[in-house]
């Protein structure tokens, strides 16, 4: 019974972490607004958290760079299981208008492995809800399929 | 017998009334926020979530701290339940807020090391202030024993007003709650990122937070002593008092920890000594 509880529960509390891999600010901007009163993220359990080893879920924004690649792979070792990669924007799905500078690694999925790929430049917070939404319920079914 | 059954009470209830007390913490901050808030379920989810986590340590010290804080603030309330020494009950949860810190310090992050001294600091402005109020609790009963408080005729708050005040700075302090919460706070996204709990994570964060539940319990039961002799005025004083709590979270901005020392031990132990002069004078 309380597996089954601890189950249920990992979907109605997800707290994210938020990383920017030099996005314009634009898509990070969108994240944040879904804290605000207007989407109220926290209504559905989301709390967003400063540290990695809180966090269930990561939201990635702007294009990974031979810079900070080795951060986004810390930062993601760090997290204890389950948990899950969300990319958002079309800079951290492929690189977005970046992806031919000489310093670009390319999406975030270069780097780490991505549950979720959320559209638009900028992404607009109902997508990010969505994203997040849709990330649980695969994280969910890899938990499902590990054990 | 009765004690047993009572102890079994606080033992169980106590988590479970705490996450409701969470729970309903949330709603009405967000309330205050014109939002809408996580169901008042959401701290048993969490907690839930956290125990089905990976157990990620950074050395083998943070799972006996973790533990202890659990077991320290578990023993006060079944101590508290079981109307036992109040002295005794402080000792015991000392021990809880030392381990807590002890396990912060463990890790080599510098967040994790400035939450744990900056946990210090708050232990040192709050430790003294309970101090004088169980002083207060027996100037009043005679006694350091809470059982005789029921002996009492009168209420306790009318004869010890100022230590109540002073308590309830000990009280925003010990739920870490703005302006006092440099060491951690419910809102991890702060320049200290989550201080004293930034290396715990997965269950053994899971025990702090159900730690943190008893220690509510425990404070907010003894506010509830200073109204013995009434049930619905001693839950009205709770909850009078902790919905101020909540304001005073929510309209406050977090301070430095020099400025809560000088209120603390001014104001807060000021209150508090001004109240026992008045006791033993009287
Ligand atoms: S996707 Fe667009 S808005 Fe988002 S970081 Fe890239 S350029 Fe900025």
């Amino acid at each position: 019974m309380f597996g089954s509880f601890i189950k249920k529960s990992r979907a109605k509390s997800p707290w994210i972490m938020h990383f920017d891999c030099g996005s314009c600010n634009g898509c990070d901007i969108e994240v944040l607004a879904c804290l605000t009163p207007l989407y109220d993220v926290e209504r559905f359990g989301i709390v967003h958290v400063g540290n990695p080893k809180h966090a269930d879920v990561l939201l990635v924004t702007g294009t990974v760079n031979h810079r900070n690649k080795k951060v986004l792979k810390n930062l993601y070792d760090q997290m204890p299981e389950p948990k899950a990669v969300i990319a958002i924007g079309s800079c951290g799905n492929s690189g977005g208008i970046f992806r031919e500078a000489y310093n670009v690694v390319g999406g975030v999925d270069k780097v780490i492995p991505v549950d979720v790929y959320v559209p638009g430049c900028p992404a607009k917070p109902e997508a990010i809800i969505d994203g997040v939404v849709a990330g649980l319920a695969k994280f969910a079914q890899k938990v499902e399929e590990a054990k | 017998m009765q004690t047993l059954i009572l102890v079994i009470i606080g033992l169980v209830g106590a988590p479970l009334l705490g996450g409701l007390i969470a729970g309903l913490d949330r709603r009405v901050t967000a309330w205050l926020q014109s939002r809408q808030g996580p169901p008042i379920m959401q701290p048993f989810y969490d907690v839930a979530k956290l125990f089905g986590k990976e157990k990620m340590v950074v050395n083998q010290w943070q799972i006996l701290c973790a533990w202890v804080y659990l077991v320290a603030a578990a023993v006060a309330v079944a101590l508290f339940f079981a109307q036992g020494d109040l002295l005794l009950i402080f000792f015991v949860q000392a021990i809880g807020g030392v381990f807590l810190v002890m396990g912060a310090l463990s890790a080599k992050s510098p967040y994790s090391q400035v939450g744990a001294q900056r946990e210090l600091l708050q232990m040192l402005a709050y430790e003294p202030v309970l101090i004088l109020v169980f002083v207060g609790f027996y100037m009043v009963t005679g006694s350091f024993s809470i059982q005789a408080v029921w002996a009492q005729e009168i209420p306790l708050l009318a004869k010890m007003p100022l230590l109540y005040l002073a308590l309830c700075y000990a009280l925003t302090i010990k739920l870490m709650k703005s302006p006092f919460d440099f060491a951690t706070s419910h809102h991890g996204h702060q320049e200290l990122v989550k201080g004293v709990l930034t290396e715990y994570s997965g269950p053994y964060l899971g025990l702090i937070e159900v730690a943190h539940w008893y220690e509510t319990i425990l404070v907010l039961g003894l506010c509830a002593l200073f109204w013995h002799t009434n049930v619905a005025w001693m839950a009205l004083l709770i909850v009078v008092t902790y919905l101020l709590e909540i304001l005073v979270d929510n309209t406050m901005a977090r301070m430095t920890w020099r400025w809560m020392l000088k209120r603390v031990w001014l104001i807060g132990m000021g209150l508090g000594v001004v109240n026992l002069i008045w006791l033993y004078a009287r």
